[in-house]
Order: structure tokens, then C-alpha cells, then sequence
């Protein structure tokens, strides 16, 4: 094993200072003086019409109101795979809460105001608020112009129909694969939509000044991402890349919520048309809930056929997604499930459709786990069963079935190295399976729930990132790359990074958040990709420095650049123990001569990484022959579940989940990623959902109906495990780990309720109330 | 507008507020603490949490001219030149993710220990339940309340 200086240790992160201290500055903490005005939004209060008529006049009357401006003003479409969207709504509206208007005024009360002035005449159509019925014959559809839409390459919509994207992957032959088996299991699991719920919530202000130059202060994942779709949609107007920059400072939270364009562009389009000032948009808590990305809603329909011995041999996975009004992200959550439906398995003969259906609710999108949580609830809830079926134990059933490294995937190409079977011996001998568990109140039982999980980052193939990094006097380094930490630690494990290739302790790194002005491209803190991804980029330009470093020490010592190493911030040699060079005796002011002249000068690195293998041609029909993710992360979960036999509520006593981070670059980030994940994860299945009326409202928008996990709801105990096979075109061997950890949580409980009750629940969330009502049916049957 | 003179950290500050603005509100936008963040402006996420002589409070919920006379605390003031031992701690044990939530847990925590110098995890849980964290699990934030109890001596 190489012996590691910082990477794999668990240091502090070098943002804790900042944010222990309440110096970290956010989006809405930036003061931009007396030219500051508050934009309100005017939202549509259907789901589904026709804007027949907007009257502005009586806001305009408001004193202290600036301007109001609708669809008209701005008729420009946005999307980040799909361009099926506008800044604000034209002719249409398609769900309850999209931007009609904007009003903008001098105090956020006036705006607010104003926005209550603003008489929207609609001509309501028929709702689609289930995407079964989106799908069904005759259904009213919400896109007419579906064909004319621009899309990336490997999105298939059906013109004339609901159907924004269809992902077909086929491998072997279905049908032998179900007569080989002796056993076929069909059924259908559901899972609702859910809020991610970031206490920050969606802040942006615009400022486009008198020289026609727009910068947009935003709390998001993307930074690049919004330029370049700002740039896109702002064109008509003259603007470029160039002209547009992107500032993010520290984001309080993301979850995929902050990933890509959502309200961001609203203050953005707002400034343009003020010139000179700055222009806010804050979303209230109810607007957070109602009009941003939401997790997509999920009908998927199961059917797995086995041989008695345990062989998996064919699986056949329709999904069908209630995408939403708008799937310009959304679509691309149907595409990765599509293509990995599954799940962490071995299975020849495979089928899976993944359909991405309009209807008229709010814009779906990412959400930490992007369709893979979603995917897991049914398939390991069916998993569980179908060797409960045959007798088999569940866990052996899994190991049998293991995808291992060069098996194939569902889309064709060879699995990577991973620590599958590693995970499941790990978790199985934490929680200790084998152990009867037993409940000292006769009231309570106790089940034990188990699953799998995997993921892979879902990403154009060209999907690439940047890193600048820069000396000063003293040897610290300031890393400049454009990565966003919205928590996980990025910035921390960054400059473990650089410091482990320059022998620079990281305290000495400074990272600071990027602004798409000064710092290089990455394109966006999403997929669980960006340890992987920015940490290839940080790598290279670390190496660049060294070279640098390592050249200029030949070229005037005249000693081979073999010998030479880096180590506690000094150029030290292998064959002279006495040669001892410190940084911060030339990285800026270069190696004076004896002459007295200078060899050297500033030393700056740069570095960059673009999956060079990826491919998102597969064939459209089979998805057969791209290489369209580049590697999967695994891992395995299980708990002990305690439940009340009367009320069903439950509780976790305890919980071990095993990742594979291919190498653990800082071990403690990654259980804090486990600690958080997971909690996040078990209150999706627990307690939390978005309840929408027959109109498409929304019921709670709110914290008080829609609940989040408190301090008081987390399990007893949760032991994370770390398993380390390395990823081989990962830096030092790491993968991401980020979304994976909240993956497992759904199908645990649902088997773990199974287990100790013996009902079978295939609705999420699987609330005290649903098990309390499912119980008494079971026992009165 | 109204005068109000109040205590902020240790200094005492005479401000113009209207009736309907909130402590949050003010202390943002007129008194320069952006310590106290906005996660829902209705009681619910304990983001806004300061201390008003001594008790944590919700400054979203309370109106600015409400404050007449009071001491308030903010995230500010606990940190002034020198990070609590209860900071440290929060430091050691990676407590926080994207920080947002920190200021509202660390004003709870500081009251807590003030209270209660040597609370159980119950007590931790209890104290912290009015505190919205959705990116750490909570468990760090208890480890270095339990920490930073210990450090203090019994
Ligand atoms: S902002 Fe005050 S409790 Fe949420
Ligand atoms: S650290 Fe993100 S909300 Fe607590």
C-alpha cells in the first residue's frame, strides 16, 4: 500500500473556521446598496390554461413599483437537455405555481404588493396530474410542439403524445430468459414526489451595468452551466459567454435542487432589461417547494424471473415517470435509470423501459440519487421476495446474482472493479444478520431489512473539468477551480489533493468558490462526479507545478529531475540528503544566480479531465454499444427496524451501511457523507411526501406539514463502512460516493417491515399509519 | 418608523424600524449581521435562532421594536476574538456540511451548555429539536456537544 502523506486522512475541512465562525458568506448576505430592487413573481394560480389576458396596470400604479414585465418581454426559451421551456410563461401555463409576470419594486413589501395587483385572466384546460393518464389514449397533451423542441442526441421524445423521452435498453432474448426460469415474479411499486429542502432556499440577484456586462450572484451547484444557459437564452439580445458571469458563493444545501437553470434565470432576464441595477429574487419556503426541480414520481412495474437455484435469468422493468411540466433536467433522470434499471446484478436477459411523461405538475429534476433511489425501492423490495419465494436465503441470493467486475452491464459494457461482495460481508457481519432479534415489549417486533444499491454518474460524455493553481511568496497555494462544496467537503479534499502531489500541507490551500470570470470551466457539482472528475483536474495541474518546479531546479543545480521530490514544502533530493530547496525561497521570486540574475518565476499549474471513453451513442432501440457512464459506485445497507404492532410506528435501533469510494481521500467526510445520507434517505420512506389536490396544488409547502427529519428522529446507531477498490482512472483510486448514501433506505424499511410483520408494502412512504392499517388488514384476514 | 436602542453584542445601537419588520429583517439589513440565516420565516428551521438575554429565540418570528432595552446575541458575538470551546469542537468533529443551519445550532448548543453544562444525548436531542439540519444526520453536532461538555469542567 503507498504510504500517503494527506490523502486518506481525515482532516478537518478548511471551510469549518469559516462556518463555525459566521464568516461564510452566502447569496442573500451580499449588501448591494441603494440600487437594489426586489423582484415578486406573479404565479399562476392553475394547473393547466391558456393565458387569455395580463393586466399590469393596476401595479404599475404602485408607488414605489419600477416595472412590471410578463412572457412578452422575454421570449426565450431555456433548457438544459431539452429546451422545453421559457423564462416566463407565453400563450400557456402548465402547472400550479409557474412565473406568469414579474414585478419589480424598491422593498420586497412593495413588490409583493404589486404582484397582488396583477390580474392574470386564464382559460382553463384539462389537468394531467398522473402520468398514467398522461399516457393513456386521449390524453389532453401538455406540448403540442414536442417535435419542434431541440434536444441533445440520445433523448427520444414522441411527438403527439406525452412522451418527452423513452430509454429502451434490451440485451440477450427476453423470452428464453423467462422460459429458462423456474420461478417469475411480477408486481408494482410507487413512489411519490419529494421536496428537497435545503434550508437555503433559491437566491439570485442580477445586475446587468451600463456597459451591457450581466453578473448573476446565484446559490447553485453550477456555475458554468448557468452561464452557458444564461448565454444561450439571453443571445437574442447580444449577449455572450463573455458577457456574463456567474458568481456562487457558499450554498446552503443543493441535494440536485440547485444543479442547472431553475428560478435563477428570472433575475437574471429581469436585469437586462434594468440597466444600472441589481435585481433580487429570494424564493419564500412555499415558493421553494412549489416552483423548483421536485424528485420525479415513479410507477414502476417489476417482473424477474429465477431458477430454483437462485440464478437470476431475466428481468423485465417498465418505469414510468411523472416527470412534470417541464423535463429539460428532469429527462435525463428517465435516461440514466433507463440504462441502469438493473440494478447491481448479473442478468443475461434483460428489458427495461424508462418513459418520461409530461403532466402538469411542477418541473422535475435532480435530486440527490437522480431515479436511482426510486429505481431501488422496487427492485430490492422484489429482490427480498422472490428469494423469500424460493427459499433461498436473501442474502446468499444477492451474492449469487453480485455484478462483479467485467460482467456486462444492461447497456453492453464491461462492469469496473468494485467491492460488491466486500460491502454485503461487511454490512451482513455489522449488523450482525444472523442474530435473532427480539423485542422485550410483546407490543413491539423487530424486523431486519436489507438491499443493495449502485449508481453511476449520468453526464454528457463530454463532461469536463478545470483547475488553476497558483503559488504565493510563502509557498501557500490558492487552488482555483469551480466545483461547488454544497457540503460534501470538496474543497477540503481538493487541497488534499494538491497537497499531497506538492508536499504542501492543505491548511496552507486556500480554495475559495468560484466565479466564472477567474475560475476555469467544470460543469457542474453534480452525478457524485466531481471528486473524480475535478479531483483528475486538480491532480494534473498539481503535477504541472511540480514539473515545473522539478525543470527549473535542474536547469540551475544541474541535478537530474529523478532525483528530485517534493516533501514539507522543499525541493529534496533522493541522492543528496543535505539538499534542501524551500518553496517559498523561489515559487514566486524564481532562484537568484551568481550573477545576480533570476532563473524561474511565478509557478502557476493547470489541469483538465474529460472522459475521453465515455459515448452516449448506444443504439436507440437497445441501447446496445455506447458507453455511456463511466463507472458505477456500489455499496450494500441493512438495519434493524423496531415497530409497534397498534400505532406501526417505527424506529431504526440501528443501521450499517458499506460503500465503495474506490479509496477513501478523507475517510470521516465520507461517514459524515453515510451519517447524512442515510437520514436523508430513511425520512423519504418514513414520513415525508408531497401531497397535491385535484387541481394540482400543493397541500404542504411547508415544514410544518412537509417534515423533515429533526435531531429527535435519528437512529440509535448507524455504522458506516468504507471499502477501498480502487477506481483505476480515479485520483489515487477514489470514486464519488455523495448521492449513494441516502440509496439504500427505501427498499431496507420496506423489507424490514416485511420481515417483522410479514405485509409487503409497495407504496412509499411507508408511514406508521400505512403499516398500523396494513397490519390489521393482515391480521384479519 | 420607530427608534428602537437596543444591546447587539455587546454594543448598543439606536435604529429606525417599522412596526412589521422583523428582528431577522433587521439584523440583517440594518444592524450588518448576516449570522442569522432565513430558512422559512415562520418558526420552523431554527436557522434565524439568536439569543435575547440569554434565551434562544427565533428572529423571524419576533418584530425588531419588540427589542427595546434587550441584550441580543448573535453568531457574531459568540465568535468576537476568540472561537468558543463549543466552535472548536464543531470544528474537530466536521459538524456541519454546507453550514447554513450552523449559526441557529450553535446559538441552541451555547444556550443549552449554559443551562445544562453536562447534558445527556437526550437532552442534546431535546435541545436541538427546533434546529433544521438537512445535510449532517445530526450525529457530528451531538459528538461535539458531548465534546465540548466534557472540556468543561464539572
Ligand atoms: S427562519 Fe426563523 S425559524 Fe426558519
Ligand atoms: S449543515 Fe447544511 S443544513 Fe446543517
Amino acid at each position: 500500500m503507498t504510504d500517503y502523506r494527506y490523502i486518506g486522512k481525515s482532516i478537518t475541512r478548511i471551510d469549518g473556521r469559516e462556518k463555525i465562525s459566521g464568516a461564510a458568506v452566502y447569496t442573500d448576505d451580499i449588501d448591494f446598496g441603494a440600487n437594489l430592487l426586489y423582484a415578486e413573481i406573479v404565479s399562476s394560480t392553475v394547473a393547466h390554461a391558456l393565458i387569455l389576458n395580463i393586466d399590469t396596470s393596476e401595479a404599475e400604479k404602485l408607488e414605489g413599483v419600477v416595472k412590471v414585465f410578463t412572457g412578452k418581454d422575454f421570449p426565450y426559451k431555456f433548457g438544459l437537455y431539452m429546451k422545453d421551456r421559457y423564462i416566463f410563461a407565453q400563450d400557456k401555463v402548465r402547472f400550479y405555481g409557474e412565473q406568469v409576470a414579474a414585478v419589480v419594486a424598491r422593498t420586497p413589501q412593495i413588490a409583493k404588493m404589486g404582484a397582488e395587483l396583477v390580474k392574470v385572466e386564464y382559460q382553463e384546460l384539462p389537468a394531467v396530474l398522473d402520468q398514467m393518464e398522461a399516457l393513456a389514449e386521449g390524453a389532453t397533451i401538455l406540448h403540442p410542439d414536442l417535435g419542434d423542441y431541440p434536444h441533445v442526441p440520445w433523448f427520444f421524445p414522441k411527438p403527439g403524445t406525452n412522451v418527452a423521452h423513452w430509454r429502451k435498453t434490451r440485451r440477450g432474448d427476453l423470452e428464453n430468459g423467462f422460459a429458462e426460469a423456474d420461478h417469475i415474479y411480477e408486481e408494482t411499486y410507487e413512489v411519490p414526489r419529494y421536496a428537497h429542502c435545503a434550508i437555503e432556499t433559491h437566491v439570485a440577484i442580477g445586475k446587468f451595468d451600463y456597459s451591457g456586462r450581466l453578473t448573476v450572484w446565484s446559490s447553485s451547484q453550477s456555475p458554468h452551466t448557468q452561464r452557458n444557459l444564461f448565454a444561450e437564452a439571453l443571445a437574442p439580445m447580444g449577449l455572450s459567454q463573455k458577457d456574463i458571469r456567474v458568481i456562487t458563493p457558499h450554498v446552503g444545501g443543493g441535494f440536485g435542487g440547485k444543479a442547472g437553470v431553475t428560478m435563477e434565470i428570472l433575475p437574471a432576464a429581469l436585469a437586462t432589461k434594468l440597466r444600472g441595477y441589481a435585481v433580487k429574487l429570494r424564493w419564500t419556503r412555499e415558493q421553494e417547494f412549489i416552483n423548483t426541480y421536485q424528485r420525479l414520481g415513479v410507477v414502476a412495474k417489476l417482473k424477474l424471473g429465477v431458477k430454483k437455484d437462485g440464478t437470476i435469468t431475466a428481468l423485465d422493468h417498465k418505469i414510468y415517470w411523472d416527470a412534470g411540466a417541464y423535463v429539460e433536467y428532469g429527462a435525463n433522470v428517465v435516461n440514466a435509470v433507463g440504462l441502469s434499471a438493473i440494478g447491481p446484478y448479473r442478468i443475461p436477459n434483460v428489458s427495461i423501459d424508462s418513459v418520461c411523461i409530461y403532466t402538469n405538475l411542477p418541473p422535475g429534476g435532480a435530486y440527490r440519487g437522480f431515479g436511482y433511489s426510486e429505481m431501488l425501492f422496487g427492485l430490492e423490495s422484489h429482490i427480498t421476495t422472490i428469494a423469500r419465494q424460493i427459499g433461498m436465503d436473501e442474502i446468499e441470493f444477492r451474492r449469487k446474482n453480485a455484478i462483479l467486475e467485467g460482467d456486462k452491464t444492461a447497456y453492453g459494457a464491461a462492469m469496473n472493479p468494485n467491492g460488491l461482495l466486500e460491502a454485503i460481508d461487511k454490512v451482513t457481519k455489522a449488523i450482525e444478520w444472523d442474530k435473532e432479534y427480539k423485542s422485550t415489549d410483546p407490543n413491539k417486533v423487530i424486523g431486519k431489512g436489507f438491499s443493495l444499491f449502485w449508481k453511476a454518474p449520468a453526464m454528457p460524455p463530454n463532461a469536463s473539468s478545470s483547475a488553476f493553481l497558483k503559488f504565493n511568496e510563502d509557498a501557500s497555494i490558492n487552488l482555483i477551480i469551480s466545483g461547488m462544496d454544497i457540503g460534501q467537503g470538496y474543497q477540503t479534499v481538493m487541497a488534499q489533493i494538491a497537497a499531497e502531489v506538492l508536499g504542501v500541507d492543505p491548511s496552507k490551500i486556500r480554495v475559495e468558490t468560484p466565479d466564472t470570470d477567474r475560475n476555469p470551466y467544470e460543469w457542474q457539482t453534480v452525478a457524485s462526479h466531481i471528486t473524480w472528475s475535478s479531483g483528475n483536474a486538480v491532480k494534473k495541474a498539481a503535477i504541472d507545478a511540480r514539473d515545473q518546479i522539478l525543470a527549473l531546479v535542474e536547469r540551475v543545480y544541474h541535478m537530474s529531475q529523478d532525483s528530485l521530490y517534493l516533501e514539507d514544502e522543499a525541493v529534496k533530493c533522493h541522492n543528496q540528503a543535505s539538499f534542501n530547496l524551500p518553496l517559498r525561497s523561489f515559487v514566486v521570486e524564481g532562484i537568484a544566480t551568481k550573477d545576480g540574475s533570476y532563473r524561474g518565476g511565478p509557478i502557476n499549474g493547470r489541469g483538465m479531465f474529460m472522459p475521453e471513453f465515455s459515448s452516449a451513442s448506444g443504439d436507440p432501440d437497445t441501447s446496445q454499444g455506447g458507453h455511456p457512464n463511466v463507472h458505477y459506485t456500489v455499496g450494500a445497507g441493512a438495519l434493524i427496524l423496531e415497530i409497534d404492532k397498534d400505532t406501526g410506528k417505527m424506529k431504526v435501533l440501528k443501521a450499517a451501511e458499506a460503500i465503495d469510494a474506490g479509496k477513501a481521500l478523507n475517510p470521516d467526510l465520507i461517514k459524515g457523507q453515510i451519517t447524512g445520507g442515510l437520514l436523508q434517505g430513511l425520512a423519504t420512506v418514513l414520513y415525508e411526501d408531497m401531497r397535491y389536490d385535484d387541481k394540482g396544488r400543493l397541500l404542504n409547502p411547508n415544514f410544518t406539514d412537509y417534515k423533515i427529519p429533526t435531531a429527535m428522529d435519528v437512529p440509535d446507531e448507524i455504522i458506516p463502512i468504507i471499502i477501498e477498490v480502487p477506481q483505476p482512472d480515479g485520483p489515487y483510486g477514489a470514486r464519488g460516493v455523495g448521492e449513494h448514501t441516502m440509496l439504500p433506505a427505501a427498499p431496507m424499511i420496506a423489507n424490514a417491515v416485511e420481515n417483522a410483520l410479514g405485509i409487503r408494502i409497495r407504496s412509499m412512504p411507508i408511514t406508521a399509519e400505512k403499516v398500523a392499517m396494513a397490519y390489521k388488514k393482515h391480521r384479519e384476514q | 418608523m420607530a427608534k428602537v436602542k437596543l444591546t447587539l453584542n455587546n454594543e448598543t445601537r439606536t435604529i429606525d424600524v417599522e412596526p412589521c419588520e422583523t428582528l431577522l429583517d433587521v439584523l440583517r439589513d440594518k444592524l450588518g449581521m448576516k449570522s442569522p440565516k432565513c430558512g422559512c420565516d415562520r418558526g420552523d428551521c431554527g436557522a434565524c435562532a439568536v439569543l435575547i438575554d440569554g434565551k434562544s429565540v427565533r428572529s423571524c418570528l419576533i418584530f425588531a421594536i419588540e427589542c427595546e432595552g434587550q441584550h441580543i446575541t448573535t453568531l457574531e458575538g459568540i465568535s468576537g476574538d476568540q472561537l468558543s470551546i463549543l466552535q472548536e469542537a464543531f470544528i474537530e468533529f466536521n459538524s456541519f456540511q454546507c453550514g447554513y443551519c450552523a449559526p441557529g445550532v450553535i446559538i441552541s448548543a451555547t444556550e443549552l451548555l449554559k443551562s445544562n453544562p453536562h447534558p445527556n444525548l437526550e437532552e442534546i436531542k431535546e435541545a436541538l429539536s427546533g434546529n433544521l439540519c438537512r445535510c449532517t444526520g445530526y450525529q457530528p453536532i451531538f459528538d461535539a456537544i458531548l465534546k465540548a461538555s466534557k472540556e468543561t469542567k464539572k
